[in-house]
């Protein structure tokens, strides 16, 4: 029996204004490019895929069910931009068939600096999920799945029955990604993400260099359906953006999307999907994974470089939380906000000084032109913040 | 290949990117193996060196009796052809340099033209009508005018390529263009042009338009074209009205060994020190400069900013940095060379290059080179090449000083740009940059030649 188990991550940070040394306002982010990015990317993913999503959960009555990770950030500029984008959602999460994930509000590293902040942000993230869709998640999934045994403990306290994470060939080794694992001495599953199935959709689709272009349903249900008899789940984990906006429409990719499910399910009476909490349930962990280092779901490395690479990327975070005690001394809700929202992960993302000459998926993502740009507006923006705090 | 090759400085004479590029050009392509029979001005009064030996002068029979040849150890494959003349490649050396020398042109322009003095060797049916006509002035003699000189270089030019085998002739800049267009045309060989810098980015827009007329007409009769960045082959496309398939891009280069360990200096002083490097030219944008260091002391007290080199704008210069208050912050070297140059760019945090208009910029990579972070001006060529450094608008005085305070407090971002910056170069190479230059050669040599009247 072969289960495919999706989740989508929902994300989109606060993006600064240019802040230069001149600058002394409070006012650190771009509001009118972060809500033209929102909804931009609303009417070309998140509305039309949710749609879609909607659509063949009702068709196959319920055998069709996926989970999402919506960060708080995100769901904090749906309201304000686009807040039919939430109402989509919460008609997602009215079917019981989509499952909502836990992560820290913020998409932060605080895992990584501070974990009173790091407990703080899941708190916050899944009271702002039950607020909205009436549920309370059971599985954590730390931002860019972000990972090792202290995450698991780390869930494992927190309540959590399961966690993500990137099935890095260097971590598995032989072993496969398609069976759930325990970490060691801590009572918790591990689902790991088919990075090779996931990546085909994710980042192969629309490649017309790639052997396999075009990728149909049918053929990618077969490649599912060979689980059968080495593994019991596919865990396809990739960004909701796939759906619309790094793929376009015109490649096809919502076609895929309405043709999967059914395709999945006509390779064999087996198949079927799964939220990660009936995998929790259903598949009992194959053994013990030790990840004493930390490992991510980003490029080929799948380690932190992308965040914390070079000198200015671990200044800048540790300048981030050195300012802790003295923001939440304050008692300012508004300076303790705007601390956090620069706690997001893409801020240091922007930072980063790999391939940077060889332009390829990070300049993508980027509204900087130099990862020096990001990290001068950044240290402007902390400066004021630092300063807010005398 | 053999190639005849108009060029300029070689040290120790170097003086700026002009002298630096033939020199690390000529280089490569002698280590490729190419035969070289390099032509160049050598400066009035300049004094003899030690370091060039002097093995065959000139004594053909017949000839013009005006130029030194000698060989370079280093360079087995090129022989030297030293013409003494006052051409120089900018402006900077003497005070006014050509500029003042053009404006005395314009008061003699009327006289009557000498005749040349003829050696009496035989005139092939090629030479050039200005060589029968009398468009010169008497050979071997400075006459104090520079559109002559460049006149009298060609004709010398001329002389000196008679019984050289040589397959493609390649000129540098404007001043040997005339020259370059005798020597093919008399010899019916192609013409290969490399701008380093044209009249738009030494004068803004009060260009002189005899000098744009020999840019131009070098330009339009070359066979093939060489810009130092797409930045100058869109000067030459929008300005010149060049044709843009026969121009093709090199960029320059720095030879960087890669281990160039350079010892932090040897008193760690508790002041920074900020370094504008190049000649205090309209062009390089001492002004913007200044500009932003007065901004920047709004933040940051504990800063120095240093301008080595000299030109025409040394005395504004030095006026602005008084009118802005900032005299006492601001320490002007004169013109360095050598090992006054690495020790400069030891001392300091940061170089800028704030050009209004740079060809291309080989200083920012002399930086890097030396461990020194750059911030440049985005109005220049170095910048479609360099990815770890800061860019900035030339005119954007605020953005300058926001990026030199960065890089001034933040000691993380100083030594991520030195670091990036530093592995970066080692792919810029002369070798490289010889290779491409060596396919227009070949790409020249391979297409028809072209009919010029």
């Amino acid at each position: 029996m072969a289960s495919v188990c999706m989740y989508f991550q929902v994300h989109q940070p606060y993006r600064l204004r240019k802040y230069s040394i001149f600058d002394s306002g409070h006012n650190y982010f771009d509001d009118e490019r972060n809500a033209e990015i929102c909804r931009k990317v609303a009417h070309k993913c998140y509305l039309p895929a949710n749609q879609c999503i909607l659509e063949q959960i009702r068709l196959h009555e319920g055998r069709f069910r996926v989970s999402f990770s919506l960060t708080g950030v995100v769901l904090d500029q749906f309201a304000e931009y686009c807040p039919e984008v939430i109402d989509s959602f919460r008609r997602l999460a009215e079917t019981g068939c989509v499952e909502f994930l836990a992560e820290t509000y913020y998409h932060s590293l605080a895992f990584l600096r501070s974990a009173t902040e790091f407990e703080a942000q899941v708190a916050m993230h899944r009271k702002k999920i039950e607020s909205l869709f009436g549920a309370t998640s059971r599985i954590f999934r730390n931002t860019e799945l972000i990972y090792n045994n202290d995450v698991a403990a780390a869930a494992h306290r927190l309540g959590f029955v399961g966690v993500l994470s990137e099935g890095a060939d260097h971590l598995l080794g032989y072993r496969s990604p398609n069976f759930t694992y325990r970490p060691p001495g801590v009572p918790i599953t591990l689902l790991l993400k088919n990075y090779r199935l996931s990546d085909d959709i994710a980042f192969r689709f629309s490649d017309r260099n790639w052997s396999e272009w075009p990728l149909t349903a049918e053929k990618f249900a077969g490649w599912v359906n060979q689980v059968n008899g080495c593994g019991h789940v596919v865990n396809l984990f990739m960004d909701y953006e796939t759906f619309g906006e790094h793929q376009w429409v015109e490649t096809g990719i919502f076609d895929f999307v309405r043709a999967l499910p059914g395709a999945v399910m006509a390779a064999s009476r087996d198949n079927g999907f799964k939220m990660p909490s009936e995998v929790v349930e259903a598949v009992p962990p194959a053994g013990e994974l030790d990840v004493p280092h930390l490992i991510s779901w980003a490029d080929t490395e799948r380690d932190l470089s992308a965040w914390l690479g070079n000198a200015m990327q671990s200044h800048s975070l540790q300048e981030a939380f050195n300012l802790e005690e003295a923001v939440k001394a304050t008692d300012d809700d508004l300076l303790l906000t705007d601390w956090r929202r620069l706690l997001t992960s893409d801020h240091y993302y922007y930072m980063c000084t790999k391939y940077f000459a060889d332009g390829d998926v990070h300049k993508y993502f980027n509204p900087y032109d130099s990862p020096y740009d990001s990290y001068i507006n950044f240290m402007n923006v902390l400066d004021s913040v630092a300063a807010r705090t005398k | 290949m053999n190639v005849f090759m108009l060029g300029w400085e070689f040290p120790p004479f170097i003086s700026g990117g002009l002298g630096t590029a033939c020199y690390g050009l000529t280089r490569a392509l002698n280590e490729m193996g190419h035969r070289i029979i390099f032509v160049l001005p050598q400066p009035i009064n300049a004094p003899e060196t030690a370091h060039v030996q002097i093995r065959t002068p000139s004594d053909r029979p017949g000839a013009l009796k005006t130029y030194n040849s000698y060989r370079l150890e280093e360079f087995q494959n090129v022989e030297f052809h030293a013409i003494p003349s006052a051409m120089q490649p900018y402006s900077q050396s003497t005070p006014g340099g050509w500029q003042s020398r053009i404006h005395a042109d314009q008061r003699v322009v009327a006289e009557p033209r000498q005749t040349v003095v003829d050696d009496g060797s035989p005139e092939g049916p090629g030479a050039p009508a200005s060589h029968r006509s009398g468009g010169g002035i008497a050979a071997g003699h400075y006459g104090g005018n520079m559109f002559a000189d460049i006149q009298r270089y060609a004709e010398i030019a001329i002389d000196l390529a008679r019984g050289e085998n040589f397959d493609i002739v390649h000129a540098h800049d404007w001043m040997t263009f005339p020259a370059g267009l005798a020597v093919a045309r008399t010899f019916g060989r192609p013409l290969v042009v490399q701008i380093h810098s044209t009249e738009f980015d030494r004068s803004g827009e009060n260009v002189d338009r005899r000098i744009y007329q020999i840019e131009r007409e070098g330009v339009a009769t070359a066979d093939r074209v060489i810009a130092v960045s797409y930045f100058t082959r869109n000067i030459l496309i929008n300005r010149y009205a060049a044709d843009a398939d026969r121009i093709d891009v090199v960029y320059n280069a720095i030879d960087n060994n890669g281990g160039n360990y350079v010892l932090p200096p040897p008193i760690r002083r508790d002041e920074k020190i900020v370094l504008f490097l190049g000649r205090i030219t309209m062009q390089k944008g001492p002004e913007y400069f200044l500009a932003a260091a007065k901004a920047v002391l709004q933040f940051e007290k504990n800063v120095r900013f240093v301008m080595a080199g000299s030109g025409d704008m040394i005395r504004r210069s030095i006026e602005l940095a008084a009118e802005l208050g900032i005299g006492h912050k601001v320490v002007f070297t004169g013109f360095l060379r050598g090992e006054d140059v690495a020790r400069v760019f030891r001392m300091a945090d940061l170089y800028v290059m704030p050009s209004v208009s740079e060809p291309f910029g080989i200083a920012p990579l002399e930086a890097l080179a030396n461990d020194v972070p750059a911030l440049i001006s985005r109005q220049s060529g170095v910048s479609e090449i360099l990815s770890h450094v800061l860019k900035v608008d030339f005119w954007d005085i605020n953005e300058m000083a926001n990026k030199i305070v960065a890089v001034l407090r933040h000691p993380p971002l100083q030594s991520t740009l030195r670091e990036h910056g530093n592995f970066e170069i080692r792919k810029l190479t002369w070798r490289g940059a010889a290779e491409n230059c060596t396919r227009v050669y070949e790409k020249t040599l391979s297409q028809p030649r072209r009919q010029v009247i």
